[in-house]
């Protein structure tokens, strides 16, 4: 499979999607395709046919607000239908602005207000490790999410547990709603950080499919008694020439103007746009 | 309660692998046994209270039962949003065991006081709330906990609270106990304070007055049935918690008098809408704020003289 197709086929579902439900945070779904994309069609352990399979890896998407893109990869992996998808931000919908656990299949938990996820994600990983279920935990994380205080607690108790079968993408765009996370509350050394925590850090381009399925296969086989964190720099908006790297497309829907200029650089028309 | 509490989670822990405790750098010997029999079933998550309610929940996701304990303060009012989020709105089968209920930690003041965590935790979906009154309430409720599949909330006493019920008590824990039958007037309490008013009630009725006692160790789902049935015979409930008056068993009984139209007069007695004051042992703080076992008779008495 080309995943570099698949990916853009995957951020046209994401603007179809978000102009069709009237929400969306573009800008955030868009800095993480690639991560997203890498992670399902490369190493992750799933049944189609079995969502709930006991020995699967799981994702948890901590950045919730980011969730167009978890939704259009589930889609594509065959967990969301099609209807389900243009269901999106409906009244009668179960698939809303932020994942919502057991509501849908592949949402492995209730994201959204941030901070959050980590934490979850390391009840599961003790878990497996008492379960003697060999399946590893991925939590896709947000750079501004960070600021949050629960995000450290949990830092501290993935690296002191030694939490090998858990890995953190940080998905490091360096912007968060209102501007520049350096300008707003600085995340210092992030790498030395999380270091001096116990975790092993990766650094990798967050759009590059083929570097991020290096690293993800090497983290795979890497048998270092530590928690991972694959610091994977992007670009928030990416793909699209007027959002990326500018804070206003945090969460927001091009105008009438803006319009065509999304559509002429996803390559897709009008008319695909309301199908 | 605590021991109570402690000795039916090792035998849940011992019967049930799946029984985890979670714990937040707070217990220090009382876990001991635990800790030495079921190591793997001990996680001390150090003094991070929200990361080990929502770990605790991702563990509840995977099938596990966890209990997760520390002082009450810090997960109804520290880790509001994680229950609300994590266990209520994923309805998750975790157990949030708080530990100091009302002002238990008297000699740490109100940083330590769960005074309102009834109020915060009851307007919650999906949570049972459980306020068990005596050791052997706690040890019930515990069980019941257990057998819920879904978020709950124990509310423990810290101190040694004292027996009022038969240890053959067997009848079903959600619901209303009528300890002492009254007529025109009846007494619900609940949590440790509800030894006081038993006292206070049993003393008063020795002094020619007629007057019952209900214990709730159950506030959510409440039992709304036994209170309407006895509102038939008696107009006059006099409720006394060790928590504010707004939001807690107060308002509960208000709720259920108001909703089903039952003209009763409800009075309360427990902290009116202040935070305890004073430092001291359990019994010299609730004593400062008017909740000691002498306040209590005192304030029962003068309601009914003045009725």
């Amino acid at each position: 499979m080309d995943l570099k197709q698949l990916a853009k086929e995957i951020r046209k579902d994401i603007f179809k999607t978000a102009y069709n439900g009237g929400s969306g945070h573009l800008g955030g779904a868009f800095s993480c395709v690639e991560i997203l994309v890498s992670l399902y069609f490369s190493v992750l352990k799933y049944d189609k046919n079995n969502p709930l399979w006991k020995y699967r890896d799981k994702v948890i998407f901590s950045k919730g607000h980011g969730c167009l893109a978890l939704y259009s990869v589930l889609n594509k992996i065959g967990y969301i239908s099609k209807e389900q998808l243009n269901s999106y931000c409906k009244l009668n919908s179960n698939v809303g602005g932020e994942p919502k656990y057991m509501e849908l299949d592949g949402v492995e938990a209730t994201t959204g207000s941030l901070g959050r996820g980590l934490s979850f994600s390391i009840g599961i990983a003790i878990a497996n490790k008492l379960d003697k279920i060999d399946s590893k935990i991925y939590t896709i994380l947000g750079d501004g999410e960070c600021q949050e205080g629960t995000v450290w607690e949990a830092v501290m108790s993935a690296g002191h547990r030694r939490l090998d079968n858990l890995t953190v993408i940080l998905d490091y765009n360096k912007l968060q709603a209102m501007g520049n996370i350096d300008e707003i509350l600085n995340l210092g050394d992030i790498k030395k950080s999380w270091e001096s925590f116990g975790f092993f850090v990766y650094e990798v381009d967050g759009h590059n499919i083929d570097k991020l399925i290096e690293v993800l296969k090497d983290n795979l086989n890497n048998k270092i008694e530590k928690p991972r964190l694959i610091i994977a720099n992007t670009i928030k908006g990416k793909g699209i020439s007027i959002m990326e790297n500018q804070p206003i497309w945090h969460y927001r829907l091009p105008s009438e103007k803006e319009l065509d200029i999304f559509l002429n650089e996803l390559e897709m028309t009008k008319e695909e746009l309301f199908l | 309660m605590r021991n109570a509490y402690l000795k039916t989670l090792y035998k849940l822990a011992k019967e049930d692998k799946n029984v985890l405790s979670l714990i937040s750098d707070n217990g220090l010997i009382v876990y001991d046994d635990f800790k030495n029999d079921f190591p793997e079933q001990l996680l001390n998550f150090g003094m991070s209270e929200n990361n080990m309610v929502m770990a605790g929940c991702g563990l509840a996701s995977c099938g596990k039962i966890p209990f997760i304990y520390t002082i009450s303060a810090f997960l109804a009012f520290r880790s509001f949003e994680f229950i609300r989020v994590d266990a209520c709105v994923n309805n998750l089968n975790v157990k949030i065991v708080g530990i100091g209920s009302g002002v238990s930690y008297g000699y740490l003041g109100p940083t330590h006081h769960s005074t309102e965590d009834i109020g915060v935790l009851r307007v919650l979906p999906n949570l049972t709330i459980f306020s068990p009154s005596t050791p052997l309430m706690a040890q019930k409720v515990t069980e019941q906990a257990y057998k819920i599949k879904g978020p709950v909330y124990i509310r423990l006493g810290t101190n040694n609270e004292k027996e009022f019920y038969s240890e053959n008590y067997n009848d079903n824990i959600k619901k209303l106990n009528n300890i002492i039958d009254g007529k025109d007037f009846y007494i619900i309490s609940t949590g440790s304070i509800a030894y006081d008013a038993f006292k206070a009630c049993q003393k008063l009725n020795e002094n020619g007055y007629n007057i019952g006692f209900i214990d709730a160790n159950c506030l959510k789902p409440f039992d709304s049935e036994t209170l309407i049935n006895l509102s038939k015979n008696c107009k006059n409930f006099i409720i006394i918690e060790e928590h504010n008056i707004i939001s807690g068993l107060s308002s509960i009984v208000s709720d259920v008098i108001a909703e089903n139209g039952l003209n009763c007069k409800v009075y309360k007695i427990g902290l009116n809408d202040v935070f305890a004051k004073g430092y001291g042992n359990h019994n010299q703080v609730k004593k400062q704020n008017g909740l000691d076992y002498d306040n209590i008779y005192l304030k029962i008495k003068n309601i009914l003289e003045n009725k």
